[in-house]
């Protein structure tokens, strides 16, 4: 296959491989997350019984790796591609490397390998075994079979696969610094680079994450997520209004994934010490702890009404 | 004899679990079936990324019968004995035997436990392996429930004679047993049925797999040293990497890169290290100029283009770690000019060292006033060993050592030349952890030294002083091993150091921090701390005893001392046991040596025991321990019975026997001999005198009956005897031998 030639033919192209496969391709999550395992397209999807398949690009936010714009390989804004498929299936290491093929990466000139690693988040109570994949030295990708999510455990378990996009496209595309890598076709008319659409806002973010962001409205804001998600999980499930079921997981989950976001400025703005950072962790995990809960009693969860009489 | 062949394949296995997996495997597998009644010749296994492989050779085909014979009750007895003999052996009436007996008749049951075929019990044995296998850590896949190190795929399970192979009948989870492996992930993916071990290896190895993990380590070996061989450069060995990358690779090829010039000025052990744990790159060293120039890494593969294009992926990703290493190194040395090594470590005092033991900072100051007191003992200078305590620790603040926390230390003694302080405090700050293991040399030089035992001294009198101790298995501040290098750090130098005091002194520091810090009071000044310490304990319990009162556990006496230091010294001499066992000691050698005074002088408490155990060993020391414990128990029963100290008095004039006035004689010269040998600290001499009442000891004995009728010649031998304990006692306890 043709080497592809910009950032956004390798996101298209992985669309397009994952389509292929079955996958529901899915729009990014719209609020700020710190990978794409926030998403609730896997957080929640990877629990309870129900078979799920998905993809999907995740703009991901890290504000402590804000560097200006000025890093060749690091971003406090980047791009992470997510597949997430439940019950994982018995090919997936395979269906892996066809997408590496897809992507122009040549498997018989290129030296793959799956290199332990397991993957832990604290902040969801998610933990999984895999590896991280190497292409000739490089991690290019994150592999995980999920055990436990949310304190739940995976049954059946799910695949995941992340693709870290601007590192990946980096080496695929030769380019040394990630702001000088074409966004779209160098052919184009109006031919953009990655700096082009991100530099500034690189700057931008990165001054407004260190220094300027009120750390007092971020506490406050925290503290309200955390309000709110434990409120709406509060609520009875009978809803008053149109007499159904229904359990507000997902609404519960978004004040879980502010929280957590607040909680990834306040530590960029360098007001957590290193005792209460344990103790927001364990604050946010208790939320999606919560929401987990409340997502295996909806329907997409696999929750089974009892039989009406 | 058939040959068994199991293969277990399976995605990616963590290369550091193969080993133990294919101990695991062979033990299991082999335990199973000599359980169930096979036998075997011999077994094998092998690992791969991919595969668990065991191989068992001249396998019996079956299990033997087992026949076994019971006498039950006389057939005259009550029904209920014959039906409670026919419930315990599963029998009817009609399956036993009448047999003669002495006494009448008797029943007799006579079982018949028919032997198994071999796949009948490797399908079982095979199954709870696979079933109960265990791995460090283990996962589900997929929407099965059977757990292993990551999803498995196939079990090849092949039993083969000269007849020919069969399948051994098994399924797991879905996985049915088959004679079908596959070759190589990408070089040779097709799947291929084997007929027994020779065929799977031959295959295999057609099929770019090397089967054998140390074949694969001597490959990788082998080429690597040649590339850099070649180059007129050597590979610096790393057998643990080596390992590593053997569990990598199913078919591996060195390639060989060279480091870009902008990065060859940073610390060898920088490069090597970022290399190594980054990328699992061995690192080459040029002989003549002692840098790393080169590295190796090793592919999965070969290529059409040789490897070129995998080595310039490798050597792109490793200028980006390497970028981030000279931004590190030079960040550091930007901060090591422009503030100091003391100023690097500046912000050591917002870290937690322990939340009940203070900052980092906090507890550099007590290493430090700890380092003064020692370095005199260790023929350090005070200042100079106060100097290196306040900034050995400083490159934990470091750029490097927050990336690579391996370097902690190494990075210090750089940045301290940098800083343009002594050899001396760069050495400590290399030198100071150690020794980390029982095999880790041993520091020499007086300030990493004194720097060394402040360290550790002050780690385990903190843990101590709030009552963290090691409990079992669960060491998490690793205070043995603090505990034994302060051992080794004492015995390898010769110092002499009463521990005891220092380790009071490291208590009462922390106490006054613990105490400071619950807003007690105010003492704080080190020096006028340190001069009271020595001088007058007096006015230290008037300093101390508002501090110390509110800290549970911690009692302070007259004397300076604690409790809680003479619970650790004790810790320590359960240390020092276990030390002088591995050097061949026995420890009630050790008992009888530390039942001394100055048990605490662990250099002195070595000497008298090695020349104690040295003695034992002669048939002189071991027939005077014998003629001394005869002294003893004699003596101990007389004076229990006559309620009297037989201590003084012992008069030749009342001698009878020549015997007895011999041994008065030899007494006489011990006596003369062995004080002069006991204040130079020459226990073999001591010991070697000691062995020369042997004879006279063993010669009165024979000769001469303690318990005299005359009262005046008995009290007389029996002060004798307390001369032969009080001279054996001055060596060492020797009560507490055992046999």
């Amino acid at each position: 296959m043709a080497a592809p030639r910009s950032f956004q033919e390798i996101i298209l192209r992985l669309m397009t491989y994952w389509a292929s496969k079955g996958c529901a391709v899915l729009q990014p999550y719209d609020m700020e997350v710190g990978a794409g395992t926030f998403h609730p397209a896997t957080t929640l999807r990877s629990l309870g019984n129900r078979p799920w398949a998905a993809a999907y690009v995740q703009p991901s936010r890290r504000p402590t790796d804000g560097r200006y714009g000025e890093n060749p390989n690091r971003l406090q804004h980047y791009y992470q591609y997510q597949v997430l498929i439940k019950p994982s299936p018995p090919d997936l290491q395979a269906l892996y490397l066809g997408s590496l093929e897809a992507i122009g990466i040549d498997l018989n000139l290129h030296d793959i390998r799956f290199v332990e690693d397991d993957w832990e988040s604290p902040t969801l109570g998610a933990w999984g075994l895999g590896w991280e994949v190497w292409c000739d030295g490089m991690e290019v990708s994150q592999f995980t079979y999920f055990q436990q999510v949310g304190g739940h455990d995976c049954h059946p378990v799910s695949g995941e696969l992340t693709y870290g996009l601007e590192r990946l496209a980096m080496y695929v595309l030769g380019i040394d610094h990630v702001m000088d890598m074409p966004f779209n076709d160098p052919d184009s008319p109006i031919p953009l680079k990655y700096g082009d659409v991100f530099r500034q806002t690189e700057e931008e973010y990165s001054r407004h994450n260190f220094d300027a962001a009120t750390t007092e409205m971020l506490l406050r804001h925290f503290e309200d997520a955390e309000a709110e998600c434990e409120k709406i999980l509060s609520l009875p499930p009978e809803d008053p209004n149109s007499g159904k079921r229904i359990v507000m997981a997902h609404p519960a989950y978004d004040q879980c994934i502010k929280a957590s976001h607040l909680f990834n400025l306040l530590d960029a703005r360098g007001v957590i010490s290193v005792t209460e950072r344990q103790a927001y962790i364990g604050r946010v995990r208790a939320l999606a702890k919560k929401c987990a809960d409340a997502f295996v009693q909806t329907e997409a969860g696999g929750f089974v009404a009892e039989a009406q009489a | 004899m058939p040959e068994l062949l199991i293969e277990l394949f399976s995605e990616e296995i963590p290369a550091r679990m193969q080993g133990a997996a294919r101990d695991n495997l062979k033990k299991l597998v082999t335990d199973g079936l000599v359980e169930a009644g096979l036998t075997y010749a011999s077994a094998q296994a092998f690992s791969t990324p991919r595969r668990l492989v065991l191989v068992l050779d001249g396998l019996s085909s079956e299990s033997p019968t087992l026949r076994e014979e019971r006498k039950g009750p006389s057939v005259s007895a009550p029904e209920k004995a014959l039906e409670g003999f026919l419930r315990s052996t599963g029998l009817t009436l009609d399956q036993l035997e009448k047999r003669a007996d002495k006494k009448g008749e008797v029943w007799f049951a006579v079982m018949e436990k028919p032997g198994r075929q071999a796949p009948e019990i490797i399908a079982e044995v095979l199954e709870k392996v696979i079933r109960n296998f265990p791995w460090p850590k283990s996962m589900r896949w997929g929407a099965g429930s059977l757990r292993w190190v990551r999803p498995l795929h196939s079990i090849l399970c092949l039993l083969s004679d000269e007849a020919g192979s069969t399948v051994v009948p098994l399924t797991i989870d879905g996985i049915t047993a088959g004679d079908t492996t596959a070759g190589h992930r990408f070089m040779a993916p097709a799947s291929f049925a084997v007929t027994g071990f020779e065929d799977y290896a031959a295959k295999l190895k057609a099929a770019k797999v090397v089967l054998d993990p140390a074949e694969r380590a001597e490959m990788i070996w082998h080429d690597a040293s040649q590339l850099a061989f070649a180059q007129g450069l050597e590979l610096v060995e790393d057998k643990g990497l080596l390992n590593e990358v053997a569990g990598l690779v199913e078919f591996p090829v060195a390639l060989m890169g060279a480091i870009a010039d902008d990065f060859l000025h940073l610390p060898p052990e920088v490069l090597q290290t970022s290399m190594k744990e980054h990328q699992k790159f061995f690192s080459v060293k040029n002989p003549k100029t002692g840098r790393i120039e080169g590295f190796v890494t090793v592919a999965n593969r070969e290529t059409a283009d040789h490897g070129e294009t995998i080595l310039k992926g490798n050597l792109k990703v490793l200028s980006a770690r390497l970028s981030d290493a000279r931004f590190f190194w030079e960040h550091d040395l930007r901060l090591v000019k422009s503030e100091g090594l003391e100023g690097m470590g500046a912000g050591l005092a917002n870290v937690t060292f322990h939340n009940k033991l203070g900052s980092q900072k906090a507890r550099i100051d007590r290493i430090e006033a700890l380092a003064r007191e020692i370095a005199p003992l260790v023929g350090a200078q005070p200042d100079l060993a106060a100097e290196a305590a306040r900034v050995v620790k400083s490159d934990l603040r470091s750029a490097m050592v927050g990336e690579f926390p391996e370097l902690q230390g190494l990075m210090g003694s750089y940045y301290a030349r940098e800083a343009g302080l002594p050899d001396t405090v760069a050495n400590a700050c290399k030198g100071h952890y150690a020794p980390l293991g029982p095999s880790d040399a041993v520091p020499s030089e007086p300030v990493t030294v004194a720097v060394a035992l402040a360290d550790k001294i002050d780690t385990l009198t903190g843990f101590w002083a709030i009552d963290e101790k090691p409990t079992g298995s669960k060491d998490p501040f690793a205070l043995r091993r603090a505990a034994l290098g302060v051992i080794r750090l004492i015995l390898s130098n010769d110092l002499r150091l009463p521990l005891s005091k220092k380790l009071a002194y490291g208590v009462l520091k922390n106490c006054i921090w613990i105490g400071v810090q619950a807003g007690k009071t105010a003492v704080d000044d080190v020096k006028s701390f340190a001069e009271k310490f020595d001088a007058d304990p007096t006015a230290l319990n008037t300093m101390l005893g508002p501090i110390t009162a509110e800290i549970p556990d911690v009692e302070l006496r007259q004397d300076g001392r604690t409790n809680v230091s003479e619970d650790l010294i004790s810790f320590f001499h359960d240390r020092l046991k276990v030390f002088l066992k591995d050097e061949g000691i026995r420890h009630d050698v050790i008992d009888a040596v530390l039942a001394m005074p100055g048990s605490d002088d662990l250099t002195l408490v070595v000497k008298r025991a090695e020349a104690l155990s040295a003695f034992l060993k002669t048939e002189d020391g071991g027939n005077l321990i014998q003629g001394f414990k005869r002294a003893n128990n004699i003596l101990t029963q007389a004076e229990a019975k006559d309620g009297v100290e037989y201590s003084y008095g012992a008069d030749v004039k009342f001698a009878e026997a020549d015997e007895e006035k011999t041994l008065f004689a030899a007494l006489d010269a011990a006596e003369a001999a062995l004080a002069p040998a006991m204040a130079a600290e020459d226990f073999a001499t001591a010991m070697a005198e000691m062995a020369k009442l042997r004879a006279p000891i063993d010669a009165f004995f024979t000769a001469v009956q303690i318990n005299a009728e005359n009262a005046i010649v008995r009290r007389n031998r029996l002060n004798l005897l307390s001369r032969i304990r009080q001279i054996c006692l001055s060596v060492a306890d020797l009560t507490k031998l055992e046999g």
